[in-house]
């Protein structure tokens, strides 16, 4: 363990300049297809992208588990070229709590590496059904990294109000917009999650803009550098789109994010034991 | 080994659980199977358990078992009624995502919260589902510490042979008495897990662990043509019963766990009294012993089945003898227990109407 910063000199983003496939994704996905089987415009298959050029970017796609959630992202494993469980809504933390424990007791054992686990959810997995889960994983400071995608709307179900759904918003479930009254705020889990002791990251990132994609980018590979070292829990709220459920271009979708989900979600690094804080 | 101790039931699936190369267990504090954990806490504190956490919920115990069974490990969760309650979608998606692992239950008085009694009434929970979805797992059903230690240690054996999930039922008697016990020789069966299990994906394709099959098509392939024959498999192979008294048998008694400790004692001096009484003791509640059931029903007169529930057992029962002979219950049910003597009473009240005394 150490405490240095991890924050990377500029020259290595170099890498992720020109178009290349990351290696960890799959050229034909296991639909037998190059579609995907997520909405046009959709912004998993920007994070699914991210993700494997991180994983790629550190070497580490043979010592990955990534727990699919339920939700869309529950065929992640359709993408990424690593070992993949498929898991009950809401409880990717607690079987990557399971599965790390014994990964890293394996790997002492056999004097290998830290194994990565990694619990890729969405805002109904995570901050509705699975709200047990995550808290008391943060808590403990399991040594895992989740990734959490925020799009204010459950988007497999066909667009209901989500707990991250905003004042007003209009779901399936809130023809009216939602009352806070009836069904309260937007739950903030990154702010909820950095208070405790634990926790040795998390930040809030987005997709708006090239430049919210490259601190997501950044953010996420800092997130598994700080499981590689062992430093604790890691977490990244990525505020995304749902065109779809939204009832939007991809474009207006961006838009929103930007002027709407910002002021209820503000972008950030809420915690970071390694460093110094790094301003939105 | 070898040494003869004297130990609680609870104490003893804990420290079989640890003979049998368990790897990690994950549990909720429920009365009255909190010895497990407390048991196996100390374990992992000796070092001779690998991975042991308290868990926020039961919940999170199951998925925690989930994941250290996906990556080739032998888990088991522990608890009590309500709590195995909470624990079914994960037992569920076990055994669609074809994973082993050991799930104790030390049954409580229920329904709801109940109270910390011994009751038999999770048998249908634990033999007729396994959560949601068409499914399967092997229950054992011990009657003795002895039979604690022994079914854990096989049990671990059973999920590892089927990759599927087995249960251990038992009830609050068992849990909490202390009886003197050898803990046998470990036997521990090895499978090779290198072929699905999700411990990286170094040097080959990657492996992915699912219970997800969106196709109709491809789901009943999975459900018919994988899932089914490995019940069918478990429904032939794994049936453990015993008996006692049964070769002359003109009334068979049916009991398991605790019950079944009583009915003993009673036939024996049902037969005193000129009823010739015997005992059929499922070891196994899934898969049942329905077809040693069917043979005994064209034999005997009458069949009763004492059980802590209301009457759960007894179906199974009468759909295995099939009318052949009439079926009985005796139950209590709230944390009760049959006594010998109410069991003696229903033996004799069954002849006498039967007309099979001597």
């Amino acid at each position: 363990m150490n405490n240095t910063t991890s924050s990377l000199p500029e020259e290595e983003w170099e890498l992720v300049k020109e178009y290349r496939r990351a290696e960890s994704l799959r050229e034909v996905y296991l639909t037998g297809s190059k579609m995907t089987h997520y909405c046009p415009g959709c912004g998993h298959g920007q994070i699914h992208r991210i993700l494997a050029d991180q994983i790629d970017y550190l070497g580490i796609r043979e010592r990955t588990v990534i727990i699919n959630p339920v939700g869309c992202a529950v065929f992640v494993y359709y993408y990424l070229k690593c070992d993949h469980i498929q898991v009950p809504h809401g409880r990717g933390p607690a079987v990557a709590a399971g599965a790390k424990r014994y990964l890293s007791y394996l790997a002492k054992q056999r004097g290998e590496p830290e194994p990565i686990v990694i619990s890729y959810q969405g805002d109904g997995d995570l901050a509705c059904i699975g709200t047990a889960e995550i808290i008391h994983a943060a808590n403990r400071g399991d040594n895992i990294t989740v990734i959490f995608v925020n799009n204010a709307v459950y988007g497999m179900t066909g667009g209901q109000m989500a707990p991250t759904t905003l004042p007003g918003q209009v779901t399936t479930t809130t023809p009216s917009g939602r009352r806070v009254e009836d069904t309260g705020m937007p739950l903030p889990v990154s702010e909820m999650l950095s208070v405790l002791k634990r926790v040795a990251f998390v930040q809030r990132t987005s997709l708006y803009s090239t430049a919210e994609i490259r601190k997501t980018e950044k953010a996420i590979r800092k997130a598994l550098q700080y499981q590689m070292e062992n430093k604790g829990f890691t977490f990244v709220e990525i505020l995304s789109n749902c065109p779809t459920n939204w009832k939007m271009t991809p474009k207006e979708s961006f838009s929103w994010i930007k002027n709407e989900m910002t002021k209820y979600f503000p972008l950030g690094v809420f915690k970071d034991i390694g460093g110094k804080e790094e301003k939105a | 080994m070898g040494e003869r101790i004297f130990i609680k039931g609870n104490e003893a699936i804990a420290k079989a659980a640890v003979l049998a190369g368990c790897d990690a267990f994950f549990g909720y504090p429920i009365t009255p199977s909190s010895e497990i954990p407390e048991t196996l806490a100390i374990e992992y504190e000796k070092g001779n358990l690998p991975i042991f956490l308290q868990t926020e919920s039961e919940i999170a115990a199951i998925n925690m078992v989930m994941g250290v069974a996906s990556c080739g490990g032998r888990a088991m969760t522990a608890s009590s009624s309500p709590g195995i309650s909470l624990k079914q979608e994960g037992i569920s998606y076990l055994v669609g995502m074809e994973l082993p692992a050991v799930i104790v239950n030390v049954n409580r008085g229920g329904p709801g919260l109940g109270n910390i009694g011994p009751e038999q009434s999770d048998y249908n929970q634990a033999t007729k589902t396994v959560g949601h979805g068409s499914g399967h797992m092997v229950v054992l059903a011990p009657n003795s510490v002895q039979e604690m230690a022994e079914f854990t240690m096989e049990a671990f054996n059973i999920a590892d042979r089927y990759r599927n999930p087995v249960m251990i039922l038992t009830d609050g008697y068992l849990g909490q008495m202390k009886e003197d016990i050898v803990f046998p020789e470990p036997r521990v069966e090895h499978y090779d897990k290198s072929g699905w299990a999700t411990t990286g994906a170094k040097g080959r394709e990657p492996h992915i662990i699912s219970s997800i099959r969106l196709s109709h098509d491809e789901l009943e392939e999975h459900v018919s043509k994988t899932l089914k024959p490995k019940f069918d498999l478990m429904e032939k192979k794994e049936v453990r019963y015993e008996e006692h008294l049964t070769e002359d048998a003109e009334i068979l008694l049916i009991a398991f766990g605790t019950p079944s400790r009583v009915v003993r004692d009673a036939i024996e001096r049902a037969r005193a009294k000129g009823v010739k009484a015997g005992l059929l003791r499922p070891q196994t509640l899934w898969p049942f012993p329905k077809e040693r059931l069917r043979q005994l029903g064209e034999r005997v007169q009458a069949m009763i089945c004492v059980e802590l529930n209301l009457g759960q057992m007894v179906d199974d029962v009468r759909l295995a003898v099939s009318g052949s002979c009439p079926v009985e219950l005796l139950n209590r049910v709230g944390g009760n227990l049959p006594s010998e003597v109410e069991v003696i009473q229903k033996i004799v009240e069954v002849a006498n109407r039967l007309g099979v005394t001597r």
